[in-house]
Formats: structure tokens, sequence, C-alpha cells
């Protein structure tokens, strides 16, 4: 028994990773739109977080446990950054200041020569592993659902259907909108640090505006009714390639054509229900 | 050499500006970015590139084709996508969504479809050298490139500023169900702004394409960075501010790489966006009836 579960392990290691690490990049942007906004930079977020953790474990040999805390934060920091003038203005401005995000990080990894240039770093140790992935996971699910039952989240909720009126009943709408951006870039980053110390590699091309689209399809698809709805989304999409092999050179057309589907006919997502509230 | 820059600059910054303008004449009047914009860039060149190898067209001819088939192929894309979200007046966000994931469908699409190598123009599209003026230098496709998007730029504001369907959109942009009271066609309003935007990409498509000489289905990606910042610094949806801040764009760049250095030239459009969102969220010539929270 155990032993076919050991080889089972093997063979699907890295799609076990995957899923777990798309989870928590599900749950980030799902943050995000659950205050009516849009950001496009969960990637480039993911991207700086997993470059900190990977270059504090590979050139300084710090604990992995320092530089998860570190891959949290400087997304985070980032995110004040660029999130500070979209406070005044509505969604659209969020999500191009965040595509233009996305192409600057690349060009910057792209040109670092001390994180290895376009050639990315590899032979980064492995830690954490299945372990870290799913604790971080149900760590931030339980989190997060607590949260959507708060007072917090029926203001977020009020946010998302009418953001006026969410403003009129006396919500503290830029404090939320930065509090989610940075929120969730501080997820994002964690994500990126826990599949970067899997993966072993890293290079500056994994973190573009299609890999954005990707973790923003998880979420359009799984709906964000609850935080349980992105996460069975990601897990969807991560295992469709696997499942339907001829689909996996498709990959990005499937997901494309899942946004344009899910905001078209299923605007709730696949899983529409919303959570109930304690508060 | 300061002189040779300020053209390359100008010639660049031109493209920009001419890109630049669809993309916000569409936002102007639908309300609406839509990011399918950087798809009718790269369709535009491949038509083009199609006609002058496939029919030898001469590259005059070349132009309006490939802006042509842009210009459609936006109809059809805007009709395809947006036509339900405007009827359930939908949030904006949840049309940039839509335009999001089409484009990555259609990339994808046209990745598959068309190969990821890079083409070319046939080497008889270039002929003609160029002229000196002292010590610059100006190709004739540069002065063709020039040429092109001034007229295209001054067709653009002439139709839009100075005739009846211009005043049409106009109002259409203004208020939609006021428009449609006056007798205004709304919807076949939306479909000529979709094909001016459309085949205004393309144009801009096949004029870079000839620039550098070098097509692919991700050209418009590149672009549409750019694409944004022009629009957000000349202030969302306004014709004149894309066209001074694609100007200021493109001489930016050419006098970064110039005299500083080619990576900071890749930034300079993000720098701008960005300081544009922090001092004057509105743009060069934003009006205070854009949106505020």
């Amino acid at each position: 028994m155990w032993e076919a579960l050991d080889d089972f392990y093997w063979t699907y290691q890295s799609l076990i990773h995957a899923i777990g690490v798309n989870g928590i990049l599900a749950l980030s942007v799902y943050v995000v739109l659950a205050v009516g906004q849009l950001s496009l930079g969960q990637a480039a977020f993911m991207g700086v977080g997993a470059y900190t953790g990977a270059l504090l474990t590979v050139k300084f040999g710090v604990p992995f446990g320092v530089s998860m805390v570190a891959a949290a934060l400087v997304p985070a920091l980032l995110a004040l950054v660029v999130g500070g003038p979209t406070l005044r203005l509505t969604g659209v401005y969020l999500a191009i200041a965040t595509i233009g995000l996305g192409e600057i990080t690349r060009i910057v990894f792209l040109n670092w020569d001390y994180a290895g240039g376009a050639l990315g770093l590899s032979s980064i140790p492995e830690r954490g592993g299945v372990a870290a992935i799913y604790g971080t996971l149900a760590v931030l699910l339980v989190g997060l659902t607590l949260v959507a039952r708060s007072r917090v989240g029926r203001a977020m909720e009020a946010m998302r259907e009418d953001e006026a009126a969410a403003g009129v009943m006396g919500v503290n709408l830029p404090r939320y909108r930065l509090v989610a951006l940075v929120v969730s870039s501080a997820m994002a980053g964690v994500a990126g640090c826990l599949s970067a110390h899997v993966s072993s590699f890293i290079g500056p091309n994994e973190y573009g505006f299609e890999a954005a689209v990707t973790i923003l399809s998880y979420a359009l698809l799984g709906g964000i009714g609850s935080p349980l709805a992105p996460v069975l989304g990601s897990t969807i999409l991560t295992l469709l390639p696997e499942v339907l092999r001829p689909l996996a050179d498709f990959r990005l057309m499937v997901n494309g054509l899942i946004i344009v589907l899910a905001v078209l006919f299923m605007p709730r997502g696949i899983l529409p229900w919303r959570i109930a509230r304690t508060g | 050499m300061l002189e040779q820059q300020l053209v390359n600059g100008v010639v660049l910054g031109a493209t920009y500006a001419l890109f630049a303008i669809g993309f916000t004449l569409m936002f102007g009047v639908m309300g609406v970015i839509n990011l399918t914009y950087g798809v009718y860039f790269a369709l535009g060149a491949f038509a083009a590139l199609w006609s002058t190898q496939g029919l030898d067209l001469p590259i005059w001819a070349a132009l309006p084709v490939g802006a042509l088939i842009a210009g459609l192929i936006a109809v059809v894309l805007d009709t395809l996508l947006l036509t339900r979200l405007r009827k359930a007046k939908a949030p904006e966000l949840s049309s940039l969504m839509v335009t999001l994931g089409a484009t990555l469908f259609l990339y994808a699409g046209m990745a598959a479809a068309l190969g990821t190598e890079i083409r070319r123009f046939p080497a008889a599209v270039f002929s003609g050298g160029a002229y000196s003026l002292g010590d610059v230098r100006v190709g004739t496709t540069q002065l063709l490139i020039l040429g092109a998007a001034i007229v295209l730029m001054l067709a653009l504001l002439a139709l839009v500023r100075g005739s009846r369907i211009g005043l049409a959109i106009r109002a259409v942009a203004e208020n939609p169900d006021a428009a449609s009271l006056m007798g205004i066609n709304g919807a076949l309003m939306l479909r000529v702004v979709s094909f001016l935007s459309g085949a205004i990409g393309g144009a801009a498509g096949v004029l870079v394409g000839l620039n550098f000489n070098a097509i692919q289905p991700f050209m418009g990606e590149h672009m549409m960075l750019r694409g944004f910042a022009v629009i957000i610094v000349g202030g969302l949806g306004d014709l004149r501010g894309a066209l001074l801040a694609g100007l200021i764009l493109g001489l930016a760049e050419v006098l970064t790489a110039a005299y500083l250095s080619s990576t900071l030239k890749d930034m300079i459009a993000f720098a701008l966006l960005v300081a544009t969102l922090w001092f004057r969220p509105l743009g060069l010539f934003g009006r205070a009836a854009a949106k505020r929270a």
C-alpha cells in the first residue's frame, strides 16, 4: 500500500507540487478580485518572490523560513509602491499598471547578471516540498474562509457588487483595495518561493503576461464566491493538460477560451455558492 | 549625433502615436480597454506580408490591405466578445477580462498557425535608398512611415472632429442612450469605430513591421506596453494626447538608448506610466469627466 503510494508520488511529484502552488496563486488573485479589482501582476509578484527566496537561499544560505518571509515581504513592498497611485482610480488603471509591472520585472530579471540574467538561476536546493506547499495552502484557505465569513468579508462583497454603495455605507474603499493588493502579492511571492524550491530552477520568462493570465483563469473558472472555488479552478486547469494529453499543446488557447466563456456565460464560476456569514 | 537621434525618435514616436490613436479611440467611444488591439497589429502586418509575397503588391498597396483585413477582424471580434456584455451593461472589468482571454487564445492560435519565427518583407519592398540632409540620413522607409502615420492621423482626426459620422461617434461616446434617442444607430457607430481602430492598429503593424523588418505573432504584445503608457500619459480616450505622448515616448526611448543604455530604454514606457499615475492620473489632456472612485 505505502509502496504504491510512494510510486505514485514519485511519478507525479511535479504535478502534485504544481497543484498546490497554483492553488496558492489562485487564492492570491482571489483576494484582489474579491474587492472588485483586477491585478495582472500576480505572475510578477510571484517572480519577485521566487527570485528573492532563491537568491537568499543560493547566495546567502539563509534558512528556508527566512527566505519565505522575505519572499512575502519584498513583493508586498512592491505592491505598496505600484498600488499607491491606483487607489485613487478605478480598476482599469490597476490592471494596466500591473501589466506594465509584469513586463518591467521580466526585463529586470533578464538583465540582472547577479541573478543569472537570461539563463535564470538553477540548482536551487530543494526545501519544503509537499508539506510546506500544502501546509501554506491549508492555512491560507482556513484564514481566507474566516475572513470571508466575517464583517470584512461582507465589506469585500459589498465593494465587489457596488463600489459606490459600499463607500456610502462606510466601507473604507482605498484601504481595502490597498490591503487586498498587498496581501495578494505577498501570497503570490510565497507561492513563487515555494515553487522555486521544489523545481530548483527559475528563469525570467516564467513570470510573464501568459503566466499572469493563466493565474487569472484559475479564479475565473472556479468563481470567487468562496476561497475554495478558485482552488478548485486551479486544480482543474492544472490537471486538464495532464488528463487530456492532446490538449497540452493548446494549454494557453484553452485557458484563454475558458476566460472568455466564463465571463460571458458563467460569471460566477463553477462553484457559484456564496459563503455563509457569521459577522 | 543628436540630430540623427531626433529624426529616429520622431519616426519611432510616429508609429507609437499611430498605434495608440486606434487604441485610445476604442477606449474613448466604447469605454473598454480592448486588449485584442495588439492582435490587430500583428494581423495587419501578416496580411501586408502575404499581399506583398503572395499577390506581389507594392508596399503602398499592401498597407491598405493590411489595415482593411485588421479592421474587418476587429469588427468580428468586437461583435463576438462585447455585444453580450454591452447589452447586460456589465462592468468594465468584465469586458477587460473577456478581451484578455480572447487575446491569449488568439496569440496562442496565431503562434500555432503561423509559427513563431521572425518573417521579413521581400527585399523588393525596400527599393530606394536614403536621403542625406547635412549629416542626417533619412531612409525611404522612414519617410514612408512618417508620411503614412501623419496622413492616417490627420484623416482620423478630420473624420472624428469634422464629419457627421464623427459627430455621431462622439455622441455615442458621450451618452449611448441619449444618442440613440436622437436617431443615431449606436450599434452601427460601434462597428465603424471597431473597424477604424482595427484598421489603424493594422496599419501601425505594417509600418512597424517595415521599420524593424521583422514580423511575428507576438509583435503586438511587445507594443501593448507602449500603447498603455501612451494612452495613460496622453489621457485615456484623448486623440491629441495620444499623438503627443507617442512622440514623447518615441523620442525618450531613442535618446535613452543612444545616451544611457538600451536596457533602460525598455523601462521608459513603464516609468512614464507610473509617473503619470502618481502625479497626473488623468494624463496630459485628461478631463475631469474621467471616473474617479
